[in-house]
Order: structure tokens, then C-alpha cells, then sequence
């Protein structure tokens, strides 16, 4: 029988990369198939290389990881006729708050990401490819080994993929609890058998990744919107977003919606209507407060400054980002002091402490806002908070100390009302 | 000639060449750029930006200590940002530190204070609980105070790529992050000490020094080293004639940032309880203190009667005396004793090596060519164990210039982790083994072999010939054991003209006298003759001590003014760091017993001595004013040689040993050894 | 130290998997199903990892200190993780987190008298749009209410 879904599908979706999401079997190579499974790679295989890194670039597809870079401008830049072995990484680290879309690529279609997988193998001319699957992942772990088991048995991966003579060999690999391993180049130390830190950039995975080999790494979901772009064409893709912003992606929609869910959106698509329509609105009608557009690293916006297309561009000029596809959304009964402690306890814990601004900024952080929040804040600490803030941002070794800057400096200055209240209520029992 | 480009640095014209780091643009060119993780040495980590700078077109700062210059850059190290961001950082580095400093050991000394000084905000707005751990000892000679602590990496990466022994690390992560041992709560290591000198604040110190005393009550004296041959500099800090520490932080010796164990902490023998502070003469009841003027009367007395008589003199010199000892007591032997019966401890065979290269130029290897050849082939020694500084060396050009390193050996030594090729021989194997290399070797750009005293004699001629086939540039490292082992051989303390070796004269049974300076001879070997008066200068009752007439208290290599040529025959200078009260230096004793015995021998001042030397002893004639300045080569080169009578053999001293000084130096006793772990062929530093 | 014989075929794969002379890069997996096996990183672990990967202990101690989910003591035979990352926390996450401490009677990384249970608050895991979620072992839960919690937890304890 069908994998139960985690939340019902809703009909404004445009389910590109999610189609086979709650058909029986999804998960089996067969399933696969049997819904157009191994189209694109054998168009691929017909194509040249560059062509497929044309196709590519036409669908303007961006990163789903979190910087959302072109995904054809990197896989260009992987040197494809360098004497050295290029390997494939797919970071399958998901560890950004308000995000858990690759989790259901993998539980759902895990046939589709590895089909992306080999096309961008024929692309950039690698023959071996790596999962970094996050260590509480476990049974994905288990899911992804059994799919390519699947694989390798059918002849889908191994010697001869598809009988086409391509040669590929694919491989999980766990992480063991590290957000940090998720920044690229800390996630090649880490499959390297190190802590997780990050490396000095150039040069750059594409050139020199894990073990020193040129290396082409893109998230899961990615990885897993190749086939469509061959299959029915970049441009088909680009299409169903808008100019520079192809596409279609996974939104996590999470916090305070009647019908929280991961939802298949067209880039561009709004974000007030995915709050009130797709995720069903704010319970017992309570007001919008400020949504988290990608990930717990985006600067968060407040209500009025929602009603706007959620694209790369549009989001960009909002002041905040796409990131990783995990909105947030929290009404008007929420605490941003307890709020905004939350994020950087996480940042403060997930912080690798490499450099000295993130190591001891988020902890600084973490520690004002914690006597904050319990009733022993200062007006001073109001606006230190944003300076400390930008002291880190833009200085730290990797965009972890960014992460945590941004949107704590959004919060304080956003939402100093929230702060004002704790300082009030101390008066009062002053 | 790489090509240059053109920059500006806070409005400064610069010239540069392409790619060099921006930091080191800067500081050559007078520009101050702060840091703490950079160190020219190691690899880079960019962690404690510090080093921020503006490049104009650039959004960010960026951190100097991994930017390369390019044409055109327009840099400022001096904008209100650049300060501010400084400022910043320094402000988050102080929350989790203790500013203990009025009970750190660093205080006065310590890069942090300094910077907090120079860039700091002066007040700090962290108001919160400090994360804090307790002091750790990880061994006798290393605490570690976490919270010190500014995980600039210095330390882990001086014993992981400059040491290759690799026994720190990180654990944890984030703030909490902390450099840990090797062995859970212990090292397992040299004990070098490296890491302590390379901290820029408290976490790392000694167990010799801390709470000792404050830099700045201290007189700082850089001398050369003691022990081994390697001729490292270490700079004493001496607080009323007692010597409190031994370390190199400021590098400037021909050891850059390295000294080992020994080096550092072994100074300890000087205050050893049992060190001989008054002449001593044996009487039926042991040994009575004498004063000097009785011991000198008595020792020139019997000299004097038994030259008179045409009988039979030893004179055995030493490995750790200065250059002016062994040249006067050389002299002595010979123009005031009338005897040719002059030896010392021989540990390598320079005479073979020096007539075996006779007639070329260049071919003897100075530490620095060690640091720059293209390759280095190690014979029959274990540098790590004997030679720590040429070992590191040999890293460090693997390192920085990836040079090719060769092991021929009898076990697996520290250079198999870089080395390209291990051949592992039996003991006699080892020049046959360096056959299996040629094809190899052959396509080096230029050589430089150093071997051990298993290479001597025919052995060593076939090596010079092995080499001579190679059709390369090859220089050659002869390893002898002790600090001046080589000025020993140099100034002569050798029995030349037919005269006796050092066993020859303990085995004669007709030896009237033997005078042994400085050295241990009796330790292993009998002395045959009966009738010999015996006259011993030693810091202690050594075994031979233990069997003579008289002894006479002697200043150590810390207690003197001198010269001493290390293993590569760069002559250096020692400077008198303290003086123990009822010695005398050696050469002032053979001043004494000459002037006693009415000979004239010349001005026995180290500096008259030396004058002599340079005009008298091949390759010595090297300018006082360089010599003022640090290490000279000397040429020695010069003719054949005429073969040798006697052994030679290396003592085979460890890191942990000092020949006869070994059980006088407390810490050396104390440390613990060098795990075989070290030796594995994949310890840390291993290629790839 | 020798492992199950299906933890062993697993290990003898991991270490074919990367370029060779790269058998480092097994440390981290190798120590995340050992540990599971073995119960803890164990100093003896430690060393059999490094042997195995042909590093230092003390590379693989670094390891061992820096990932979250390596522990050097035992944990509960289910260890009970919740979040309360920002998606959990909007809908209950730390409340049920506090329940989860008073239902266990221990706290964060605290395990309970008879070994059975460990808590753990944890960062988020992945399961923002099914909040407030909890993972026992590797077994994720979604829209965990404490009542349902209660249910699960008295589950396990009946099971064994
Ligand atoms: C602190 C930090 C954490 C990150 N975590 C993840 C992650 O969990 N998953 C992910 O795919 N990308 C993550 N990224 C982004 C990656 O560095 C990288 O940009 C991305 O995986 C590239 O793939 P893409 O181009 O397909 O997005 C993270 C970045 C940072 C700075
Ligand atoms: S101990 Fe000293 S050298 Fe090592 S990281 Fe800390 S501050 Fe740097
Ligand atoms: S010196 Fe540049 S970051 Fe430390």
C-alpha cells in the first residue's frame, strides 16, 4: 500500500518534483518506471555534455540547499576533462530549522534523486557519487541503501547503468549530528572522516572537494529536479516560475497554519495565499505576526511585509532570502524574545567554534537573551544585541555567523516592542 | 624571478610578489596587520580574523593572512571599520577569557595583553557567567589553562606539522571547544615543549617555570645548547645565578621556533645537588675537599716531574668543552706535555668523511641546507631520537618546499612519515640499502645525505662514492653525538703523529698519567696502568671521577664564554648565563696548571684563544663580527686526511638521555618517552 | 574488539567505498553504528576505530568530541529526543519537553535508574511541518501531543 503521507496534498500545488509523492510503491524502482522513471537519462545519454549543462541553465534552476546559486553556472564550472576523478556529493544534511522536504524526497521518490544524480554524473563526466545523509536520518539511511540496492541489482547503477555502458557507483554516507557538516566544504571534511570545519575557499569544491577531487555538490532536491528539466526541457521548467526563478519548489510550511504540510510551489507563487489558502490560515483567527521566509538563517519579515511573490529576486530586495524552503509563520501571540533566544541557543550550540567571532558571538548572544527572557534585561542589552550582531556578520570564517546574525538583527529591530515589554513588566515588579 | 605587482596599502605604494599573502606585504612594508592564528610556518586558518582588512571593491572585510596580493589592489589596514572590527573581535575573545593575568605566567609577555592594549575597547560589555575548566597537567612539563585558551591552533599545529608528532588536538565544538592531549588526559610525546612557546597567552605552560617568577625579573642570555650536536639556541632567564627557564620564542637562533626537550628544560643539572663545587683529593679516608691553589700546586707538581722524566701522559678531552678548551688543551698536550697522546670520545668519522671529500668544495651540508635541498637521505640514524632539529628540518622542507626524504635504517624512524621511500636494512646493510635508491636518487635536482656512525670507514668511502656516481649536487652530514664534537675533532683533540687513542692509553699498562677533561671514559672501559695518577675535571663524580687523584669542579657550557661548532660545523657562541660558586672553566684550569708548571702557552681568554684559532685552524678563519651575529660555516675541507687509530661509536643517546649528564637532570628523568605510536609510518604529517 | 557479523560486513564495505589510502572517512559512520552496537564510545572503541581507519586515537577522539550524536556514556535502551527548535517551539515543543522530564523524572541527557530511558532536547530534525516532534532511537513521531508522548513511552516500557 501507499507510504502514508505526512499532510494531505493540497490542490494549488503544482507537483513537478513531488508527482509521484502518495503513489503506491513510489519508492520501488519499478513504481518508478512506470512513471516516466529513466526518460530524462536516457535523453541525456544522447545529449553532450554540454548540452545537458544548456538545459540546465535554461530551466534557471537555483540551488535548493540555501544560497540558491545556478545550478547549470556550477556544474559548468567543474572541470570535466581534469586528469583527476570528479565525484558527486548530494548534502542530504537538512538541518535548517523550518526545513524537512529532502527527508520526503528520499522517503518518496528516492529513484528520482539518484536519476538526477547519474545525469549530472554524465554531465560533468563523474563515475562515483556520495549521500550525506544527516545521522538522525537513520531509516532514510536505511531507505536510500535499499533503493540503490535496487538500483545495482536492476542495473540502474553499478557497470553498465541502463544498459547504456555508464559507469557509476553510488553510496550513503552518515553524519553523526552536525548542522555545520551542512555548509559544503565543512560537509567534505566530515565525509573525510574530520570534525566538521569548514575550509578556506578557493579553492573551490568544484575544483578541489572531498579528497582534494573536483566535486560537484547540490542538495537533494536538487538533485532530484534534473529529470523533469530534461525530460520535458528547461525552458518547460523555467516556465512554471518566473524570469531568473524557475521552476516550482518544496515550501515547508510550519508553526502557527491550521494545515502545516510540505507543499510543491511555483517560484513566484504568493506568500499570503500560501499562508491562508495552501496551509489553511492562522488558528482561531488570530493575526499574522512575521513570517521566517526559508530557514531559520533568513532575516524574518514582519506581517505587512509579506505580500509579495516568493522569489530568489523579490525576497532579496524584502531584505531577507529564499534559504531552504522552511517558512515559518507565527501570529500575533508570539514572544520574539523567547523567540529570537530559541534560534541563537541553536546557532550557539551548532556553531563548529572555529573562528572566535561565531564562537564566542552566538554564545555571547545566546546568554543576553536568556537573562532577557528571564526577567533581567537592560535597555542596553536591546541595542548591544544588534551590535554584537554586526560585529559577527560578514567577519565569521563561514556564513554560520551570518546565519545567526541576520535574523537576530532582524528581531531586535523589527520587533523592540516585544523587548520593551519584558523591560515594562520588570518595572512593574520593581 | 615571479612576476611583481603593484598595490596600495593605506596609501602606501607597494611593490609585491604576485600571490604573496597580503599580510606579509603589509608587515614587510612597516603596515602593522594584528593576527594570532597566522604563523608563516603552518598552514593557515583564517580563525581568529583578527588580521581584517578593506580591499576596496570588495563588500566584506577580508582576512590577510589568506588573501594574495594582486595588481591593483587597494587596501586599508587603518579605516574606522578595520578598527572597529578589531576592536570587536578582541571584545568577543575577552568574555570567555579569565584576565588572570597578575597570576599568569604570560603576564608581560603575552600577545593577548598586548593586543588588548593596542586595539581593545579597554572596558568590556560581557556581563554574563564565563564557561570555565579546571587547570589540567598533562605531563611534568605541560598545564594547560583551557580558558586561556584563544584557539588560535598554533600549538596543535607546531606538533602535528613541525614536530610530526601530532599530540594535540581539538575536542568539542563551539565554545566549548578545547585543545586536548593525545592520550585522554595525558601526553604521549617529545615533550618539547613547543607548544608551550608558541602560545600566545597563558593556556600552555611549563612545569619548570610557571609561578616561578615574572619575565621581566629575569635577565634573558641566548646561548647555544649543551646537549646534542644540532646547536640549537635557547634563551636562559636567570634570576640571581640560578637559570629559572630555558625557551626560543624569539627565534632567532639557526633552530627557528624548534627545541627539544633538552634544550628547553635540561639546564637543571647546574643546580643538581651533587654538582662539584670544591677540588677534591683522595686520601686513604676518600675523598677530602681541597682548596684550588693545594689542587693546582699538586696536579702541575706531578705533571711537571713525570714530563721531567720522559714518562708516559693521556690526555682525554671532551665532547662539551668549548673550541678554545680543546684547542688549548690540544696545545698543551702537545707543546707543554711533549705528548701526542691526545683523544676524545670519538661519535662519527670525520677524519674518513673529511679525506673522502677532500678536494671538493661545497660539499658539506650547513642545518639550512638540510631546510632547502631538494632531497635528504637519511643512513643509519634515528634523526628524531638524536637529532630533533636536523629531523625538523627535514620536515620543514618537506613542508614548505615538499622536498623528497629518504629513510635507509635498521627500524622505522619519524621521517617515514614524509619520506617518499623507507628502506629498512640490517645493521652494516646500511650503505648497500642506499643502492636500492639510486635509480631514484639520480633524478633529484640536489642531495643532501646524513648518516650515522654506522657509516665509517670503508662503508663511508662508498658512500662519498655512491654519491660521487649519482651525477648530482650531493652534500654530506657526518652525525656526531655531543655539542662540540665536532670543534673536539677540529681543534685537534685527536691522536695524531703516532699518538695514542683513547683506548690505546687505557689499555697501556705503563700510563703514568691520565688527565681527562670533561668525558666519561671509565664508565665502560678498565684502566690498565696501575701507577697512573689520575686527574679528572667533571660537574660531578662520574664513574671515572670516581677513580682519580683529583678532581677538579668545572663550569659548565652555561657558565662559560666560548665557542662551540655544531654537527654541520657552524661555529657559534656561548654566553655565561650564571656562575656556580667554587667552579672554574676548564680553560682557566689549564691556564692555572700551565702558569703553575712555569709554560707559556699563550693568554688563556677565550677571545685571545680564539684569534689563535682562526689563524691557525683550517676553515676557522671566519670574522669575530659575523660570529657577534650568529652561526658561521666553517671550511674544513682541506687535504687528505691521515687515518685515525681508535673507535669510533656513537653513544646513541635518545631524546630523553645526555650521556653522562643524564642522571643529573631531574626533568629528564621525570618526562616520559616517546611512544612507538609515533613511529607508526601513518602518524600525523604522513603525505596525502 | 570484533563486532556483529552484519556489523562487520557493513564495516568491511564502508572501507572499500572511498579513493583509496582514504579510509579515514569511514571514522564517522563507523563510530555512529558501533556506538549503537557497543552501547557508548568507549576508549577501546576509539582505538579500534582508529586501527581500523588507519588514523591516530587521537583523530578519532577529535571526532568523537565534536558530533552531537557520539556519546562516551550509555544512553536509555530509548532515547527520547525532542525538539524544540522554532517550528516545535510555536506549537508546544518545550512544553512537552517539560513533560517529557517530569513523565521520565530526569533531564536533559539524563538517563533513567533502570537504564531504560535517556531525554534528550534536541535541535530540529527535520519534522518542522509535523510539529512538535520526537525521535526514541532512530523512530521519528510527529504532532506529539503528551498525552500521546504518555502512550508511547508506557508502550515501550510494557514491551520490554
Ligand atoms: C551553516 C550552513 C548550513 C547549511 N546546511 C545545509 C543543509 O543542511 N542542506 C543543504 O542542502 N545545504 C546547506 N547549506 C548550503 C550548502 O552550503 C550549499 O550551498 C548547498 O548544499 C549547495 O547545494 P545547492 O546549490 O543545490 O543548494 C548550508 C550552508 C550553511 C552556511
Ligand atoms: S593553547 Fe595556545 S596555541 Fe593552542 S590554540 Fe590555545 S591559544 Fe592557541
Ligand atoms: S590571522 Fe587571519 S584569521 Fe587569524
Amino acid at each position: 500500500m501507499a507510504k502514508q503521507l505526512y499532510n494531505q496534498p493540497s490542490p494549488l500545488e503544482t507537483r513537478v518534483v513531488s508527482k509521484n509523492f502518495g503513489i503506491e510503491g513510489s519508492e520501488t524502482l519499478d513504481v518508478y518506471l512506470a512513471n516516466d522513471g529513466y526518460k530524462a537519462f536516457r535523453k541525456a545519454k544522447e545529449m553532450t555534455p554540454e548540452a545537458i549543462i544548456e538545459e540546465v541553465k535554461t530551466s534557471s534552476l537555483r540551488g535548493r540547499g540555501g544560497a540558491g546559486f545556478p545550478t547549470g553556472l556550477k556544474w559548468s564550472f567543474v572541470p570535466r576533462t581534469s586528469p583527476k576523478p570528479r565525484v558527486i556529493v548530494v548534502n542530504a544534511d537538512e538541518s535548517e530549522p523550518g526545513t524537512c522536504k529532502d527527508r520526503l524526497l528520499m522517503e518518496y521518490d528516492p529513484h528520482q534523486m539518484i536519476e538526477g544524480i547519474l545525469i549530472a554524473g554524465l554531465a560533468v563526466d563523474a563515475h562515483v557519487g556520495y549521500i550525506y545523509i544527516r545521522g538522525e536520518y537513520r531509516y532514510l539511511i536505511d531507505e536510500m541503501d535499499r533503493a540503490i540496492d535496487e538500483a545495482y541489482a536492476k542495473g540502474y547503477l553499478g557497470k553498465n547503468v541502463a544498459g547504456t555502458g555508464f559507469q557509476f557507483d553510488l553510496y550513503t554516507h552518515s553524519g553523526a549530528g552536525a548542522y555545520e557538516c551542512g555548509e559544503e566544504t565543512a560537509l567534505l571534511d566530515s565525509i573525510e572522516g574530520k570534525r566538521g570545519i569548514p575550509r578556506m575557499k578557493p579553492p573551490f569544491p568544484a575544483v578541489a572537494g572531498a579528497w582534494a577531487l573536483p566535486t560537484l555538490l547540490n542538495n537533494v532536491e536538487t538533485f532530484s529536479a534534473i529529470p523533469a528539466i530534461i525530460r520535458d526541457g528547461g525552458a518547460a521548467f523555467a516556465a512554471l516560475g518566473t524570469p531568473k526563478n524557475g521552476g516550482t519548489r518544496l515550501v515547508c510550511i510550519s508553526g502557527h497554519v491550521n494545515k502545516p504540510g510540505v507543499y510543491e510551489l511555483p517560484l513566484g507563487f504568493p506568500m499570503m495565499k500560501a499562508i491562508n489558502e495552501v496551509a489553511g490560515g492562522i488558528p482561531g483567527g488570530k493575526k499574522l505576526k512575521a513570517v521566517v521566509p526559508g530557514g531559520s538563517s533568513c532575516p524574518i519579515l514582519r506581517a505587512e511585509e509579506c505580500d509579495i511573490p516568493m522569489d530568489y529576486d523579490t525576497l532579496a530586495k524584502a531584505g531577507s532570502m529564499l534559504g531552504s524552503g522552511g517558512m515559518v509563520v507565527l501570529d500575533e501571540t508570539t514572544d520574539m524574545v523567547r523567540f529570537a533566544l530559541r534560534i541563537m541557543k541553536f546557532y550557539a550550540h551548532e556553531s563548529c567554534g572555529w573562528c572566535i567571532p561565531c564562537r564566542e558571538g552566538t554564545t555571547w548572544l545566546k546568554k543576553i537573551l536568556q537573562r532577557f527572557y528571564e526577567g533581567q534585561g537592560r535597555r542596553e542589552d536591546i541595542s548591544m544585541l544588534g551590535e554584537l550582531s554586526k560585529n559577527m556578520l560578514g567577519r565569521t570564517f563561514c556564513a554560520l555567523g551570518d546565519a545567526a546574525a541576520l535574523p537576530t538583527i532582524s528581531i531586535v529591530e523589527k520587533f523592540t516592542e516585544d523587548f520593551e515589554v519584558y523591560l515594562a513588566r520588570q518595572e512593574v515588579l520593581v | 624571478m615571479a612576476d611583481i605587482v603593484k598595490l596600495t596599502i593605506d596609501g602606501k605604494e607597494i611593490q609585491a610578489e604576485k600571490g604573496k599573502l597580503l599580510i606579509e606585504v603589509a608587515r614587510q612594508n612597516g603596515i602593522e596587520v594584528p593576527s594570532f592564528c597566522y604563523h608563516e610556518d603552518y598552514t593557515l586558518q583564517a580563525a581568529c580574523r583578527m588580521c581584517l582588512v578593506e580591499i576596496e571593491k570588495t563588500p566584506k572585510l577580508q582576512v590577510g593572512c589568506t588573501t594574495p596580493v594582486a595588481e591593483g589592489m587597494v587596501v586599508r589596514t587603518d579605516s574606522d571599520v578595520v578598527k572597529k572590527a578589531r576592536k570587536g573581535m578582541l571584545e568577543f575573545l575577552l568574555t570567555n577569557h579569565p584576565l588572570d593575568c597578575p597570576v599568569c605566567d604570560k603576564g608581560g609577555e603575552c600577545e593577548l595583553q598586548d593586543m588588548a592594549f593596542r586595539y581593545g575597547a579597554g572596558e568590556s560589555r560581557f556581563v554574563e557567567r564565563k564557561h570555565h575548566v579546571d587547570e589540567k597537567q598533562w605531563s611534568p612539563v605541560v598545564y594547560f589553562d583551557a580558558p586561556r585558551c584563544i584557539l588560535c591552533y598554533r600549538c596543535v599545529r607546531v606538533c602535528n606539522e613541525g614536530i610530526g608528532v601530532g599530540a594535540l588536538g581539538v575536542s568539542n565544538r563551539g565554545v566549548i571547544s578545547e585543545i586536548v592531549p593525545n592520550h585522554d588526559d595525558h601526553l604521549e610525546c617529545d615533550e618539547c615543549g613547543a607548544c608551550i612557546d608558541i602560545c600566545p597567552v597563558g593556556a600552555l605552560t611549563s612545569g619548570a617555570y610557571r609561578y616561578q617568577t615574572r619575565p621581566w625579573e629575569m635577565e634573558h642570555v641566548g646561548t647555544i645548547c649543551t646537549h646534542c650536536a644540532d646547536g640549537c639556541k635557547t634563551t636562559l632567564g636567570v634570576r640571581n645565578d640560578e637559570i629559572i627557564r630555558g625557551n626560543n620564542r624569539d627565534r632567532s637562533g639557526i633552530n627557528n621556533e624548534f627545541l627539544c626537550v633538552k634544550g628547553r628544560y635540561a639546564f637543571d643539572f647546574t643546580k643538581h645537588p651533587e654538582r662539584l663545587q670544591s677540588p677534591m683529593m683522595r686520601t686513604e679516608k676518600g675523598y677530602e675537599p681541597i682548596s684550588w691553589s693545594k689542587a693546582l700546586e699538586v696536579v702541575s707538581g706531578r705533571f711537571a716531574s713525570v714530563k721531567a722524566r720522559g714518562g708516559k701522559f693521556g690526555v682525554i678531552g671532551s665532547n662539551h668543552t668549548t673550541n678554545e678548551e680543546n684547542f688549548f688543551l690540544a696545545k698543551f698536550a702537545r707543546q707543554g706535555l711533549g705528548t701526542n697522546n691526545v683523544d676524545h670520545h670519538r661519535t662519527g668519522d670525520l677524519a674518513t668523511v673529511f679525506d673522502a671529500l677532500s678536494g671538493k668544495t661545497n660539499a658539506l651540508a650547513t642545518t639550512d641546507d638540510v631546510y632547502s635541498a631538494k632531497a635528504v637521505l637519511v643512513v643509519g640514524a634515528d634523526l628524531a631520537q638524536q637529532h630533533p632539529f636536523l629531523s625538523f628540518q627535514a620536515r620543514a622542507n618537506f613542508r614548505h618546499h615538499n622536498a623528497h626524504i629518504y629513510a635507509v635504517t635498521t627500524g622505522p624512524v619519524r621521517e617515514d612519515n614524509q619520506a617518499v621511500a623507507s628502506v629498512r636494512v640490517q645493521k652494516g646493510g646500511e650503505v648497500a640499502g642506499v643502492e636500492s635508491l639510486r635509480d631514484k636518487l639520480k633524478a633529484e635536482g640536489d642531495l643532501v645525505i646524513v648518516f650515522g656512525d654506522a657509516v665509517q670507514g670503508d662503508a663511508l668511502r662508498k658512500l662519498v662514492a655512491f654519491g660521487d656516481s649519482l651525477g648530482i649536487h650531493v652534500k654530506y652530514v657526518c652525525l656526531v653525538d655531543y655539542s662540540n664534537s665536532r670543534g673536539a675533532f677540529d681543534m685537534g683533540v685527536l691522536p695524531h703523529d703516532g699518538g695514542l687513542s683513547r683506548e690505546q692509553m687505557l689499555a697501556a699498562t705503563d700510563l703514568d698519567v691520565l688527565w681527562v677533561v670533561g668525558s666519561n671514559p671509565l664508565k665502560h672501559n678498565p684502566l690498565a696502568s696501575k701507577q697512573a695518577f689520575v686527574v679528572v675535571q667533571d660537574l660531578f663524580m662520574t664513574e671515572t671521577a670516581k677513580q682519580a687523584d683529583i678532581v677538579l669542579p668545572a663550569a659548565s657550557a652555561y657558565e662559560k664564554n666560548g665557542t662551540v661548532t655544531n654537527v654541520c660545523g657552524e661555529v657559534q657562541r656561548l654566553k655565561q648565563a650564571i656562575k656556580v660558586m667554587g667552579t672554574k672553566t676548564d680553560l682557566e684550569i689549564f691556564g692555572q696548571i700551565a702558569k703553575e708548571m712555569g709554560l707559556h702557552l699563550g693568554i688563556w681568554l677565550p677571545d685571545k684563544v680564539f684569534e689563535e684559532i682562526r689563524k691557525t685552524v683550517h676553515g676557522y678563519g671566519v670574522s669575530p663580527a659575523l660570529l657577534a651575529m650568529g652561526p658561521v660555516p666553517t671550511m674544513p675541507l682541506n687535504g687528505r686526511v691521515a687515518a685515525l687509530p681508535g673507535m669510533i661509536q656513537s653513544s646513541g643517546d635518545t631524546l630523553f638521555t645526555s650521556g653522562s649528564l643524564t642522571p643529573y637532570s631531574e626533568i629528564l628523568n621525570n618526562v616520559m618517552e616517546a611512544p612507538g605510536s609515533l613511529y607508526s609510518g601513518q602518524g600525523p604529517g604522513a603525505r596525502g | 574488539m570484533t563486532f556483529s557479523p552484519q556489523l562487520e560486513e557493513r564495516f568491511a564495505k564502508m572501507l572499500t567505498r572511498y579513493p583509496d589510502g582514504r579510509t579515514r572517512s569511514a571514522v564517522v559512520p563507523m563510530l555512529m553504528y558501533a556506538q549503537d552496537e557497543v552501547g557508548a564510545v568507549t576508549r577501546e572503541l576509539i582505538e579500534e576505530v582508529a586501527r581500523r581507519c588507519k588514523v591516530t586515537p587521537l583523530q578519532v577522539d577529535e571526532v568523537v568530541g565534536y558530533y552531537s550524536m557520539l556519546h562516551r556514556k550509555p544512553q536509555g535502551k530509548y532515547h527520547v529526543q525532542v525538539c524544540t527548535n522554532i517550528s516545535c517551539l510555536l506549537v508546544g515543543g518545550e512544553e512537552l519537553y517539560e513533560h517529557a522530564k517530569k513523565k521520565l523524572g530526569v533531564g536533559h541527557k539524563q538517563t533513567t535508574a533502570d537504564g531504560q530511558f535517556s531525554l534528550e532536547e534536541v535541535e530540529c530534525m527535520g519534522a518542522c511541518s509535523w510539529a512538535p516532534a520526537v525521535e526514541i532511537n532512530y523512530d521519528f513521531h510527529h504532532f506529539v501531543t503528551p498525552e500521546k508522548l504518555d502512550q508511547l513511552i508506557d508502550g515501550l516500557r510494557k514491551a520490554h
